[in-house]
């Protein structure tokens, strides 16, 4: 297979804002809510580490600030499980894989920042394959872009998007020292 | 491209090249790698594709089976060549049994070899990773690896603490390892043996030497007990094990000397009764079976580096 090649942070510009922090919490919440009224509160929020696992945190805690039963709440890391594990992404960084909770027979919801090529979502579904046999297992994605590679929908969609490959989507956290916000960027003009 | 945590070494042959940096990806990377052998499959498919040569030409059980555990759950190929069943017992040099195996095309060589060196040498005849496992008196990194994971993870931290690294210190790889990585990373690290033991100048190393073993241990936070090679014709340097026991050996009475929260360590294998006294092999403060189990880890974050090293750092 041929790496897709990864644009170089650098020369992106942000060419405009698809949500801002309040716009931001309002998606997360009508999502949460939407995922409890379909699965039930027996659904298991699992975030797919870095960004999705940040999401999935705050979800449940919408969920529970609204006054609803706490569900339960995972994170998985899929880097071991990347098929381009070795194109391009030298950081030998994995983030942690924490399923308290088994994931057995279970409505597994997989949550993530941004839904592009599938191959995430790909290599999720094999992580937790290795943990068990979730009864159903779903997507939730706060941002779809489009451009899909492999044959993947999401259950629950925040915003859809019609992006070009050479666009990216960049979604910031306070919890990583940002202002929360949802980017849409280009590559500059040479 | 290379993130924070840069690993930029197509081989591991030893601990005395490595950056502080490099140690703490390997650590860090063990770290998570550990988490794996709690699951219920033990697997990722990382090096799914990948093939692994564990070429053990000195006898070793747990080092091998530990790298070939190692490699099985990130899903690569291994294949294990001892001495007893190689070419090299009908007379093939080690450069011939290197360019055999390059022919092969393997992906990572791990080498356990009886001449130091022959790890450095085998990288000059073929295009595999090579992983030293242990060569001659030169080093063994791996074991440096998992003894630096074990001291980090119950210590926290491994800067400002004090080592004590007790026994035969002249033929051990692992206690050349073991002072290049725990200095590097900010320990104070004191060696301990009978003067016939210790290698002449090991000062050099930035290590204090003592020829009696209770002045080492007096307010250690590590004590780590290195076996009595008798193959290695240690057995001359001093008169009988029986002796060496009495002098050397570490018994809780000695063990009281170091700090009340005082780690023992033991590479493996053990000569019960002689270097360690059993009641303090199977003691509270014994983590030894923990360094097997962090052994498989580094290991792994060893072979999950240099399996995507050729093509990650390029």
């Amino acid at each position: 297979m041929m790496p897709r090649p990864v644009p170089p942070e650098r020369n992106l510009v942000e060419r405009s804002e698809i949500l801002d922090a309040v716009a931001m919490t309002r998606v997360l919440r009508r999502m949460a809510f939407e995922i409890i009224e379909r699965d039930g509160h027996d659904a298991y929020f699992v975030g797919i580490h870095t960004g999705g696992a940040l999401l999935a945190e705050r979800m449940v805690k919408l969920l529970v600030d609204g006054g609803e039963k706490r569900p339960d709440l995972g994170a998985i890391d899929i880097t071991l499980y990347r098929d381009d594990v070795f194109h391009g992404l030298p950081k030998p960084e994995i983030g942690p894989t924490d399923l308290k909770e088994s994931i057995e027979g279970r409505v597994v919801v997989l949550i993530d920042d941004v839904l592009f090529t599938g191959r995430t979502v790909r290599a999720a579904m094999d992580v937790l394959a290795d943990y068990g046999r979730p009864r159903v297992t779903q997507l939730a994605v706060l941002v779809d872009r489009g451009r899909r590679e492999l044959p993947i929908q999401p259950d629950y969609v925040g915003v859809r998007l019609q992006t070009t490959a050479e666009q990216s989507v960049r979604v910031m956290f306070s919890e990583l020292g940002e202002v929360d916000r949802v980017v849409l960027r280009e590559r500059s003009a040479p | 491209m290379k993130g924070p945590h840069a690993f930029a070494q197509k081989h591991l042959l030893g601990v005395e090249h490595l950056s502080v940096e490099e140690l703490t990806t390997i650590l860090d990377l063990g770290e998570r790698f550990l988490e794996i052998a709690e699951r219920p499959i033990k697997k990722v498919p990382t090096l799914r594709g990948k093939t692994v040569i564990n070429l053990f030409l000195e006898p070793s059980t747990r080092t091998r089976t530990s790298f070939e555990i190692a490699a099985k759950r990130l899903s690569a190929d291994g294949i294990n060549f001892t001495a007893s069943a190689s070419a090299t017992t009908k007379g093939e040099t080690l450069i011939d049994t290197a360019m055999n195996l390059d022919a092969m095309s393997p992906d990572i060589v791990v080498i356990r070899h009886a001449q130091a060196g022959s790890a450095e040498l085998l990288t000059k005849h073929i295009r595999a990773a090579v992983v030293n496992a242990g060569d001659g008196q030169h080093e063994h990194p791996t074991q440096a690896l998992l003894d630096a994971s074990t001291i980090r993870a119950h210590k926290g931290k491994i800067e400002g603490l004090t080592v004590t690294i007790c026994g035969d210190i002249d033929h051990s790889r692992v206690a050349r390892s073991d002072i290049f990585a725990l200095r590097k990373l900010g320990a104070k690290v004191r060696v301990a043996g009978p003067r016939s033991l210790l290698p002449l100048g090991v000062e050099s190393l930035g290590v204090e030497a003592f020829d009696r073993i209770e002045p080492a241990l007096e307010g250690a936070d590590v004590v780590i007990m290195l076996r009595i090679q008798l193959e290695r014709k240690a057995g001359g340097r001093f008169p009988n094990t029986r002796e060496y026991a009495r002098y050397f050996g570490l018994n809780p009475r000695r063990l009281n000397l170091a700090k009340p929260d005082a780690i023992v360590m033991h590479p493996g294998p053990m000569n019960r009764g002689v270097e360690i006294d059993p009641s303090v092999a199977d003691g509270p403060r014994s983590v030894i079976l923990d360094q097997v189990a962090r052994g498989v880890a580094v290991r792994m974050a060893v072979l999950y580096l240099l399996g995507g090293g050729s093509e990650a750092v390029e």
